[in-house]
């Protein structure tokens, strides 16, 4: 597989175009909005949390197609997570897109299907588009306002 | 100085031999051989930076192995030589500008700069409370920000020309927008992410009528027609040499004597001073009033030698092979389904802005990538251009001389890439 169908994989495709929890929350929710200012990618993030635990999460906004899966499968991966659990996810995510291609790689299992973007990490320009509603989810987990941006 | 472009003409193609012999003209870029992820590099992002021929990296190598000394201070041999090569660059940018005297040429770090000098130095000067500043709507970000600050700072108000939908500038409004308290009219000769050509002409004749005088943003206009700010009568001109096939880090800022000379410094340090006491310095004449410090003397030098090279070839021989491109370019992409040009104005210029279906110029790019090929994705630093056609985003190709009808061929196979990953 080339590097760019490792990248573009169908899963990835089919969540950026058919996105998961593509949706407003209704009732008392926190929201943030995330902005990537070079690319113009710019999501919000709707979120409920019930002590300490993710009861529900929505998300709506524009951006490439990398961001937008990445921002689908995210909200699949932490619903019903607490605050250290979905900590673990993104620094585990993290590691994965910001390894050494070169280097050999076992997935974690607690990754679950945000294995499939591992091939982000032959793109180092892309990591920040992988990353974006990741970065937001953490400062709406801490109660910030305003805006994040990746700049 | 000449001894710094031997080549120059001897590589300029062939000024009388009719035909535009672009095979020729990619020998004399080294960089054109270079291949990107195995592929040739088809290089199309020429509106962010265009690549330098072989007589700008020689004139480079040349002052700073034989002739690298600080300029305007030596009695000594190099520093004389240096200061003569200097010169002479500002003079051959004053030809390229058909400006008509040395001391109208501030050489500065490129177009930013150039704003930010008559940012800083006319507008602090002569932009009051209750004052108007009037810009266009297709204006770059460095266009607009520091217009921005210097109206908060003074409580002046910014007034915008709105466009159409091929990215035309809309005249009756701009003559609307003229008034009493309009004090300075700044606009862009050739949009970057558009690629239309504004008439500046008309634009600055109208201002002239009030009085108010004009600045223009060149950047994107120099490397792509001839320039004359004798004929269009502008107040101000700025151009970045990098965009002009010379180095980055330099650029000139041409204005009139008079109105030079009424501004007070932007900058203070060596060369811009006549005299220090504790009690009073007296500022240098132009253009050196407006040069604090050692200047970026190898990259007047390398410009100075892009432009010679420019001259070789001739820019209107230039400007019509580049049409005659960008007119192929519009031609293929426009019959590619689901592609829209963003920027069709009738006067236009080495921009080719696209959207294609709903895949985002992110995804579009990385992929021509893979192929070889660089264009700009992004907005371009012109986010009201993108809002003004609701969209957060463009794909780019920018063209300049030594592209080729093949590298335009390969954009249509790359994009055709793009959508077979995508459906």
């Amino acid at each position: 597989m080339s590097e760019l169908q490792e990248l573009y994989q169908e899963m990835v495709l089919d969540h950026s175009s058919r996105p998961r929890n593509y949706r407003k929350l209704e009732g008392e929710h926190h929201s943030l909005e995330g902005y990537n200012p070079l690319c113009g990618d710019k999501y919000t993030v709707y979120l409920k949390v019930n002590a300490g635990v993710i009861t529900d999460i929505g998300f709506q906004g524009s951006g490439c197609a990398i961001s937008k899966a990445s921002t689908s499968m995210m909200t699949e991966s932490v619903k019903g997570r607490d605050k250290e659990e979905v900590q673990e996810i993104f620094d585990l995510f993290h590691q994965m897109i910001t390894r050494n291609p070169e280097s050999d790689f076992e997935p974690d299992e607690k990754l679950g299907d945000l294995e499939i973007l591992s091939g982000v990490a032959e793109f180092p320009v892309r990591v920040k588009c992988a990353v974006l509603s990741w970065h937001t989810l953490q400062a709406a987990l801490e109660g910030r306002d305003g805006m994040v941006s990746t700049e | 100085m000449t001894t710094a472009n031997p080549r120059a003409n001897e590589n300029a193609s062939g000024k009388a031999a009719g035909a535009f012999d672009v095979a020729r003209i990619r020998e004399d870029f080294p960089i054109l051989k270079e291949k990107v992820h195995g592929k040739p590099l088809v290089y199309l992002d020429n509106a962010a930076t265009s690549q330098k021929p072989r007589v700008v990296l020689d004139a480079l190598e040349h002052y700073y192995t034989t002739e690298n000394a600080n300029v305007h201070r030596g009695v000594h041999y190099l520093s004389q030589q240096a200061t003569q090569d200097y010169e002479a660059a500002r003079g051959k940018i004053r030809q390229l500008l058909n400006a008509s005297d040395d001391r109208e040429i501030i050489l500065v770090r490129g177009t930013t700069e150039g704003i930010n000098l008559v940012a800083q130095s006319y507008g602090r000067q002569n932009i009051g409370e209750g004052d108007e500043i009037i810009i266009s709507a297709m204006e770059h970000h460095s266009y607009i920000v520091h217009w921005q600050i210097l109206c908060q700072e003074r409580g002046a108000h910014l007034r915008v020309i709105p466009m159409n939908d091929d990215g035309e500038l809309l005249m009756d409004e701009y003559e609307k927008l003229l008034g009493p308290r309009t004090k300075l009219v700044s606009i862009v000769h050739l949009s970057n992410s558009l690629g239309t050509i504004n008439p500046v002409e008309q634009i600055i004749e109208m201002a002239h009528g009030r009085g108010v005088p004009v600045l223009i943003d060149g950047a994107q206009s120099t490397p792509h027609m001839t320039i004359d700010v004798h004929k269009m009568d502008c107040d101000f001109f700025v151009f970045s040499g990098h965009k002009l096939y010379g180095p980055t880090g330099i650029g000139a800022l041409y204005g009139k004597a008079d109105l030079l000379e009424s501004m007070p410094p932007y900058q203070s340090g060596g060369d811009m001073i006549k005299s220090v006491t504790f009690e009073k310095t007296i500022y240098n004449s132009l253009p050196y009033k407006f040069e604090a410090g050692t200047p970026n003397i190898g990259g007047a030098i390398g410009l100075g030698a892009a432009i010679d090279y420019i001259n070789g070839i001739g820019m209107d021989r230039m400007a019509a092979y580049e049409h005659e491109l960008l007119e192929y370019g519009t031609e293929r992409l426009s019959t590619i389904s689901g592609l829209r040009l963003i920027g069709t104005a009738r006067e236009k210029a080495d921009v080719l802005s696209f959207v294609l279906r709903d895949i985002h110029p992110h995804d579009i790019g990385t992929i021509l990538d893979s192929e070889g090929i660089a264009i700009r994705t992004g907005h371009h630093c012109t986010q009201p251009v993108m809002d003004r056609f609701s969209i957060p985003a463009t794909a780019r190709a920018s063209l300049a001389f030594y592209n080729t009808r093949e590298d335009i061929d390969a954009l249509v196979k790359g994009i055709d890439k793009v959508i077979e990953v995508f459906s």
